[in-house]
């Protein structure tokens, strides 16, 4: 209604107006002033639009040239291939040795554990809210799901350090009190509805007509799920996949807190590790002083952390273009 | 001839009901899997924490000492930090939206824009720590201040406004516009006095949703640089500040020391998930209320 007030409004002014003076000339004069003030802030706000909105380019822009500039400074400093095939992280002290691969590791294994989790789970639950509940049950299940999709991850590294570590530990006497293992699951568990809800998206848009054709030849449900539906929507599925993956490897906090700072290169879960997002965390919370190598390494490790995420993000949406069905 | 052979047909018939019945069972299972989660995460907080609010907890300022340490400061950080982040992103967001939704022609410009926002979201939040560091706490030289941190954040969310704005405009009926233009008002008079009117409870629903994402981040603003111990309350935008999930990081990790840090970090995370259920419900109810449908 507001909005059919305003046009009112409008209409009223221009009838004040003409009632005011009867001289026509100056009623014309008027006109013509007062449009090419209008004139004039019509050609002037799309420009300020257009400013406003290039704004969320520069900001990719400084993201990437912040990134790029000191990251070359790094690498002066420290040779390109050292840095990615080296196995030892000592950044502090004064032999330091900047080799990023026990950060790549410790990045991949949690990524890994967590899509263990996060992708049966995920794509059962989208099967089972798209599949076989019925209205009413999806109706008061996707709220729950959407609650657990907010909770801000700092609370997800508290319910690891302090609930799912000692849980494990009871199972697993060789786990260190920081693990990977750990806030893996976690992350895994949170990334669950973003899984869940994408790939029922995709599923829901199956036509159900491609339903109805498997169920009149005689398949089971769970036959025209697998063999139709799933098909189907593969494309949004394993783009919903990728995202996840490319949350896990953003993801800082539950890590941060869970996983501690040992900067050994290994590959087992039940041990301390630190990945590229815990590393930024914690060279910039120790206030590194800038132009030292150990500031600039940085944002090495951030441009590292950014060129992943940026892949994993192109692929989705590459994926879900590419090698979507249309019906 | 026979096409079926009904006899095998019926042999394979109950193992193929056994399977969808378990695979029915299984896929409910895993759903309920993720409420459990939720449900044990909440008791333990609540169980940990709830015990340990009370006035003296929510009004005390910050202190080693877990009996007398409460998290006014970080109360007050948060409504800083809110305020710095409201305005910055509501103007960006809302003015981008507009933009594309209006002027710019369908064409490269909109759509590299629009790729560029959606890569933007997809940006870890510690990055945009990285450039708030970068830019606003060094290259400005503002320091680890309110201001840095909000501007900050108002980048981090600006997706999200964006995205909630250019729904809501999109959803504005084609009609009232025609109507506006047929009474002989401008472009932008139609937008400012019809569009926006009208699109104005999304927008709305949009910055509250970002603002509570905002208020739920941590690591950008570990990033930039809030100390563990602040003990000053802020009184603008230029002082330094903390807000609840950097104390509830800090007393996490130093759990390990003192073991009543748990409990404080408990107790903040039941007062930052009543804050941010409150929020939430206000961004429903507003959009609820107040949005129509045409």
């Amino acid at each position: 209604m507001r909005s059919l007030k305003g046009v009112l409004h409008l209409a009223k002014s221009t009838v004040q107006h003409g009632n005011k003076t009867l001289n026509v000339r100056e009623i014309i004069q008027q006109k013509k002033n007062s449009r090419s003030v209008n004139n004039y802030t019509e050609k002037l706000i799309p420009k300020i639009l257009f400013g406003i909105a290039a704004i969320s380019v520069f900001t990719t822009i400084g993201i990437v040239l912040t990134l790029i500039t000191e990251t070359i400074a790094f690498f002066k400093d420290v040779p390109f291939i050292d840095f990615f095939t080296g196995t030892q992280l000592k950044p502090l002290g004064e032999n330091a040795v900047f080799g990023v691969l026990p950060l790549l590791t410790g990045t991949i294994i949690s990524t890994s554990i967590a899509m263990l989790v996060a992708i049966p789970v995920g794509l059962m639950t989208a099967i089972f809210l798209s599949e076989y509940a019925s209205e009413r049950t999806r109706k008061a299940l996707k709220p729950l799901l959407e609650i657990l999709a907010g909770i801000p991850t700092i609370v997800y590294g508290f319910f690891a350090f302090t609930f799912v570590t000692p849980l494990l530990r009871s199972f697993i006497p060789g786990l260190e009190p920081t693990n990977i293992l750990s806030p893996g699951i976690v992350m895994g568990i949170m990334i669950i509805p973003m899984v869940a809800s994408l790939s029922e998206d995709a599923m829901s848009s199956v036509p159900n007509a491609m339903r109805e054709g498997a169920l009149a030849l005689g398949a089971t449900k769970l036959e025209v799920t697998w063999k139709v539906v799933v098909p189907a929507a593969i494309s949004g599925i394993i783009a919903s996949f990728v995202l996840g993956i490319s949350r896990a490897i953003g993801e800082t906090m539950i890590v941060t807190i869970a996983s501690g700072s040992s900067k050994n290169f290994t590959f087992d879960v039940t041990q301390s590790m630190q990945t590229m997002t815990a590393y930024i965390v914690e060279v910039t919370g120790g206030e590194a002083a800038a132009g030292t190598t150990l500031y600039y390494s940085l944002y090495a490790v951030a441009m590292t952390l950014f060129v992943f995420t940026l892949i994993m993000n192109l692929l989705a949406q590459y994926i879900s273009r590419r090698f979507r069905e249309e019906y | 001839m026979k096409y079926v052979d009904s006899e095998q047909v019926h042999k394979k018939m109950g193992i193929r009901l056994l399977a969808n019945n378990m695979a029915k069972t299984i896929f409910f299972l895993a759903t309920l899997f993720g409420l459990v989660v939720l449900i044990v995460l909440i008791y333990r907080v609540l169980a940990d924490g709830l015990g340990w609010i009370n006035i003296d907890f929510l009004m005390n300022r910050l202190s080693t000492d877990p009996e007398r340490a409460g998290i006014w400061g970080a109360i007050v950080g948060t409504l800083w930090l809110m305020l710095v982040i409201a305005p910055v992103t509501m103007i960006l967001g809302v003015g981008t939206a507009i933009y594309l939704e209006e002027y710019a022609a369908k064409g490269r410009i909109s759509s590299f824009i629009k790729t560029n926002i959606s890569n933007l979201a997809g940006v870890p939040s510690v990055v945009f720590g990285i450039l708030g560091l970068t830019v606003f706490a060094r290259a400005l030289d503002l320091g680890s201040v309110v201001l840095a941190g909000g501007l900050t954040m108002a980048l981090l969310v600006l997706p999200v406004v964006v995205v909630a704005s250019q729904e809501a405009i999109r959803a504005v009926p084609q009609f009232l516009r025609e109507a506006s233009y047929g009474m002989g008002a401008t472009k932008w008079q139609t937008i400012k006095n019809v569009v926006l009117p009208a699109a104005l409870p999304g927008i709305l629903t949009g910055v509250i949703l970002a603002l509570s994402r905002a208020i739920g981040e941590t690591a950008p603003l570990v990033v930039i640089g809030i100390p563990a111990l602040l003990i000053p309350v802020p009184d603008g935008i230029f002082d330094k500040f903390t807000i609840l999930p950097v104390q509830i990081y800090y007393w996490t990790i130093d759990s390990a020391l003192v073991a009543e840090y748990a409990n404080l970090a408990a107790a903040t995370i039941v007062i930052l998930l009543i804050v941010l259920f409150a929020m939430n419900s206000i961004a429903i109810l507003v959009r609820n209320k107040f949005q129509k449908r045409y």
